[in-house]
C-alpha cells in the first residue's frame, strides 16, 4: 500500500511539473490560436468598461478591446471567453497565465509596466481622478476639503494620488478603504465619508447606483492623468503587436471616416489610405500572423473607435460622458495613433 | 533481534524487506524526501518563471515609501513611511481588534453560557435564542448588518449625540477627551507599576497566612486603597502633570482627543458576539459536564452555592472548557481578517490589500501574511496548552 502510495506522490509531482513547464512553451500567439478564443480579463462590473447586460453579455470598451483582436485573428468578434477579476487579483491572473489579455480599466504606470513582467498595449481611455461629494455640503472645489474623510477602493492608483493630492495641497484627510465598489458607494450613501473618490469615468457610473444620483455631485477637479490600456504578458511581442495594431486599427478607421455601416463600400475606395487600412493594397496581414482583412474584421464587428465609445460610455449609453480627451487629436483630444502603411 | 524468544515463529535469519521496522523506517524516509523535493522544486520553479517573466522578487520592497494614507495607525505613520511600516501598522490594528474580540466574546460567552443553564424560564429562553440565532447566521453578514446599521442610523457630525460637550458620537466614531501626559508625570506611572507589584506581594503573603493558620485578610480592601490611593497621592504632590485633549468640531469633522473609528466598533461587535455564542455553548458543556453529585458533596459539607460554583464547578468545567475555547480565540482570531470588507486598516487589507497592489509582490506579501497568522495561532495555542496544564487536575 505504502509503495502504491508513493508512486502516485511522485506521479502527482511530475505531473505538475509537466504542467508548470508548458506554461511557458509555445507563445502566446500561437497558444491562443491553437485553442480558438481569446481568454480575456474583465472587472467584475463596471458599467460602460465591462459589465454584463440584462441578457448576460459582456459589454463595454474594455470587453471591445478583446473583440477586436479576436476579430483580428479569428474573424469573429465572439471568440472571447471572459473572467471577472476584482482589482487585487488581476495582474497576478495575467502572470500565471490564467488570462491572455487583460483590459480593465488599468492606470499604465511605471512601477506596473516594469516590474511586473507586464506591458501596456496602449491607452483605450484616457481618465483622470475626481471627486464625488454630497450636495448638502455646499463645496464647489476639492480644495475646501481639508480634513475631510474620503471613501476609496483598494488596490487602486487612487489611494496614492489621493495621498499625493492632499499632501501636495497641505490638507489633512482620512482615508477609508473598501474592498469593493458596492460597500463604498453604501457608505458614500450612509454618510461615512464626506466625499468619494475614483477614475471619473467610474464616478458617474457609481452615482448612477446611488439611491437619489442627483444628491451628489462630481467636482470639476481632475487630480491625475489615469491612461488606461489593454495589457499583457512580457515576452511575447507577437501577441503584444496584435493586441496593439487591433485599437491602431480601430482609431485610425476612425480617422480615415471608416464606420461598421460603411466598411462595405470603403473597401472600393479609391483613397489609398483607406485602401491600406482595409488590407487592400499595400500593408499585408502577415506581418501580424494573421488574414490581409483583420482589419476590416474589427471595423465590421466592433466598430471604430469613435462608435465604440459612443456606444458604450458616450452618447449612446446610460453614462452619456462627452469625448474630451479621448477625441482623435485632429478634433482637440489625445487619442492618435501611428499610420497603417 | 533482542527479543528471541518472542519470535519463535521467524526464521533465524529474517529478510530485510519483510521486517516492519525496517520496511517502516524505509518508506518515511522516502516519504520525507518526496514531500522535500516536492518543496524545493516549488520554489525554484517559482523563482525561475518569475525570473523569465520579468517579474522583480525579494523583499527589498518593504524599505520603500508607501505613500497612501491608513485610516487607524497605533503607531506613528504618514504617507512618507515604508511598506515595512504598513506591515507593522496593519499587524497591530489586527492585534487589537482580537484582542478586544477575544475578552469581550468571552465575557459574553461565560455569562451567556451561564444564564443558558438559569432555572429562570425567560433568561433561559433569551440565552438560548441569543445563541441560536448568533451561531447560525454567517459573520460576513453580521458584520455588514453591525457596520451599516451603525452608519446609516446615526447622525452627521454636526448633529453628534454629545455627553456634557466632551464625549461626541456619530457616524465617523466615538470622540473622547484624550489625556496627554506632561514632563512630570513619570512618577506617577511608576506609583501605578509599584502598586501593582505590591499588591500581588500582599496577595501571596495573605494566602500563605491563611494556608499556615487559617485567619483571613481581606485583600480586596487594602488593595483597593493602595491601588487607588498610592498613584493618587504622587499625582497630587508631582503637581498634576496631565490634562485631557478634548475633541472639537472643526470644519466636517472632529479633531483632536481620542476616535474609535465605526470600522473597529462594528468588527469588534461583530466578532465577540458572533464568537461569544460559540464560547457559551463550550461553557454550558462544561458545567454540565460535572455531575451533580459533587455540587450535592459540596452543600452536605456545608459549602454556600456561591463557594460551590467557584471552587469545586468552575474548577472542573474548566478542564473541559480550555481545549475549545482556544480553537474559539483561533478562530476568531483568522476570522478577523474579514475587516477588508467594511474598511477597517487590518492586515489583510492594508498589507496584503493596498501593499500588494501597489508593489505587485504578491508571493512575498502573502507568504508573510500567511506567516503571520500562522504565528499568531500558534502562540495562543502554546498560551492556552500552558494554561490548560496548569488547570489540569493535578494527580498526588
Amino acid at each position: 500500500m505504502k509503495i502504491l502510495r508513493i508512486s502516485v506522490l511522485t506521479a502527482v509531482a511530475t505531473a505538475g511539473m509537466a504542467l508548470v513547464g508548458s506554461a511557458h512553451a509555445g507563445t502566446t500567439f500561437d497558444a491562443v490560436k491553437k485553442k480558438g478564443f481569446v481568454q480575456c480579463g474583465v472587472s467584475t462590473g463596471l458599467p460602460g468598461f465591462s459589465a454584463t447586460d440584462d441578457k448576460g453579455a459582456w459589454k463595454g470598451i474594455d470587453v471591445d478591446a478583446c473583440r477586436a483582436v479576436a476579430a483580428a485573428l479569428f474573424g469573429d468578434a465572439n471568440k472571447v471567453k471572459y473572467t471577472p477579476l476584482n482589482a487585487k487579483e488581476r495582474f497576478t491572473a495575467l502572470q500565471s497565465g490564467e488570462v491572455d489579455m487583460l483590459p480593465r480599466n488599468t492606470t499604465w504606470t511605471y512601477t506596473r509596466d516594469t516590474s511586473l513582467g507586464l506591458n501596456f498595449a496602449g491607452v483605450n481611455y484616457y481618465d483622470g481622478q475626481g471627486f464625488m461629494v454630497t450636495k448638502k455640503l455646499g463645496v464647489k472645489s476639492a480644495k475646501e476639503l481639508s480634513g475631510a474623510q474620503v471613501c476609496i477602493q483598494a488596490g487602486t492608483t487612487t489611494e496614492l494620488n489621493l495621498a499625493d493630492y492632499f499632501r501636495a495641497n497641505k490638507m489633512e484627510y482620512k482615508a477609508i478603504t473598501y474592498d469593493s465598489s458596492d460597500e463604498t458607494v453604501k457608505a458614500f450613501e450612509s454618510g461615512r465619508c464626506d466625499m468619494l473618490t475614483s477614475d471619473q469615468s467610474q464616478l458617474y457610473a457609481l452615482r448612477i447606483k446611488l439611491a437619489d444620483p442627483s444628491s451628489a455631485i462630481v467636482l470639476p477637479e481632475i487630480i491625475s492623468k489615469e491612461p488606461l490600456g489593454p495589457v499583457v504578458r512580457q515576452g511575447d511581442d507577437e501577441w503584444f503587436n496584435l493586441v496593439r495594431w487591433s485599437l491602431f486599427a480601430q482609431l485610425n478607421a476612425e480617422e480615415a471616416g471608416i464606420t461598421m455601416k460603411n466598411v462595405d463600400e470603403m473597401m472600393k475606395s479609391a483613397d489609398p489610405n483607406v485602401r491600406r487600412i482595409l488590407g487592400v493594397e499595400g500593408v499585408k496581414g502577415e506581418f501580424l500572423g494573421v488574414d490581409d482583412k483583420w482589419a476590416y474584421n474589427i471595423i465590421k464587428q466592433v466598430g471604430n473607435y469613435g462608435e465604440m465609445f459612443e456606444r458604450n460610455v458616450g452618447q449612446g449609453s446610460a453614462l452619456k460622458i462627452s469625448r474630451g480627451q479621448n477625441a482623435l487629436w485632429n478634433k482637440g483630444g489625445i487619442q492618435y495613433a501611428p499610420p497603417i502603411r | 533481534m533482542a527479543d528471541e524468544t518472542s519470535e519463535r515463529d521467524i526464521p533465524a535469519k529474517p529478510r530485510r524487506l519483510t521486517d516492519p521496522k525496517f520496511r517502516a523506517l524505509v518508506f518515511q524516509i522516502l516519504a520525507s524526501i518526496t514531500v522535500a523535493a516536492f518543496l524545493f522544486f516549488i520554489v525554484r520553479n517559482t523563482l525561475h518563471n518569475m525570473e523569465l517573466r520579468g517579474i522583480s522578487t525579494g523583499f527589498g520592497f518593504l524599505d520603500r515609501v508607501s505613500g497612501f494614507g491608513i485610516l487607524q495607525s497605533l503607531i506613528e505613520y504618514d504617507e512618507s513611511s515604508t511598506y515595512g511600516r504598513t506591515f507593522l501598522v496593519g499587524l497591530l490594528n489586527t492585534l487589537l481588534v482580537s484582542a478586544l474580540g477575544v475578552f469581550f466574546a468571552t465575557l459574553i460567552g461565560f455569562v451567556m453560557g451561564v444564564l443558558r443553564l438559569s432555572s429562570n424560564w425567560l433568561i433561559n429562553k433569551l440565552a438560548t435564542v441569543y445563541i441560536e440565532t448568533f451561531r447560525n447566521i454567517p459573520l460576513l453578514l453580521q458584520i455588514f448588518f453591525w457596520y451599516f446599521a451603525i452608519g446609516f442610523n446615526l447622525p452627521s457630525p454636526r448633529q453628534s449625540i454629545t455627553v456634557g460637550e466632551s464625549l461626541f458620537l456619530n457616524n465617523r466614531g466615538l470622540y473622547l477627551p484624550a489625556p496627554v501626559f506632561e514632563d512630570g508625570f513619570m512618577a506617577t506611572g511608576l506609583a501605578i507599576v509599584g502598586s501593582i507589584i505590591a499588591v500581588i506581594f500582599l496577595a501571596r503573603w495573605a494566602r500563605k497566612r491563611f494556608e499556615a493558620t487559617g485567619q483571613l485578610f481581606h485583600t480586596v480592601y487594602a488593595s483597593l486603597a493602595i491601588l487607588i490611593g498610592v498613584p493618587t497621592l504622587v499625582y497630587v504632590a508631582t503637581g498634576m502633570p496631565m490634562h485631557l485633549d478634548y475633541p472639537t468640531l472643526q470644519g466636517f469633522n472632529f479633531k483632536g482627543g481620542l476616535t474609535v473609528i465605526p470600522e473597529l466598533f462594528a468588527l469588534t461587535l461583530a466578532l465577540s458576539i458572533y464568537t461569544g455564542a460559540f464560547i457559551a455553548e463550550t461553557v454550558r458543556s462544561g458545567i454540565q459536564s460535572v455531575s451533580h453529585g459533587q455540587t450535592e458533596a459540596a452543600s452536605a459539607l456545608g459549602l454556600r452555592p456561591s463557594w460551590t460554583l467557584r471552587l469545586v464547578v468552575i474548577p472542573q468545567a474548566m478542564r473541559v472548557i480550555i481545549p475549545p475555547l482556544t480553537s474559539q480565540y483561533l478562530n476568531l482570531t483568522k476570522n478577523s481578517s474579514l475587516a477588508a470588507a467594511i474598511g477597517y486598516p487590518d492586515l489583510v487589507a492594508v498589507f496584503a490589500g493596498t501593499t500588494l497592489n501597489q508593489t505587485g509582490q504578491a508571493v512575498e506579501v502573502i507568504a508573510i501574511t500567511m506567516s503571520v497568522y500562522l504565528v499568531l495561532s500558534l502562540v495562543i495555542s502554546v498560551f492556552m496548552n500552558w494554561y490548560n496544564a496548569k488547570m489540569a487536575l493535578r494527580e498526588r
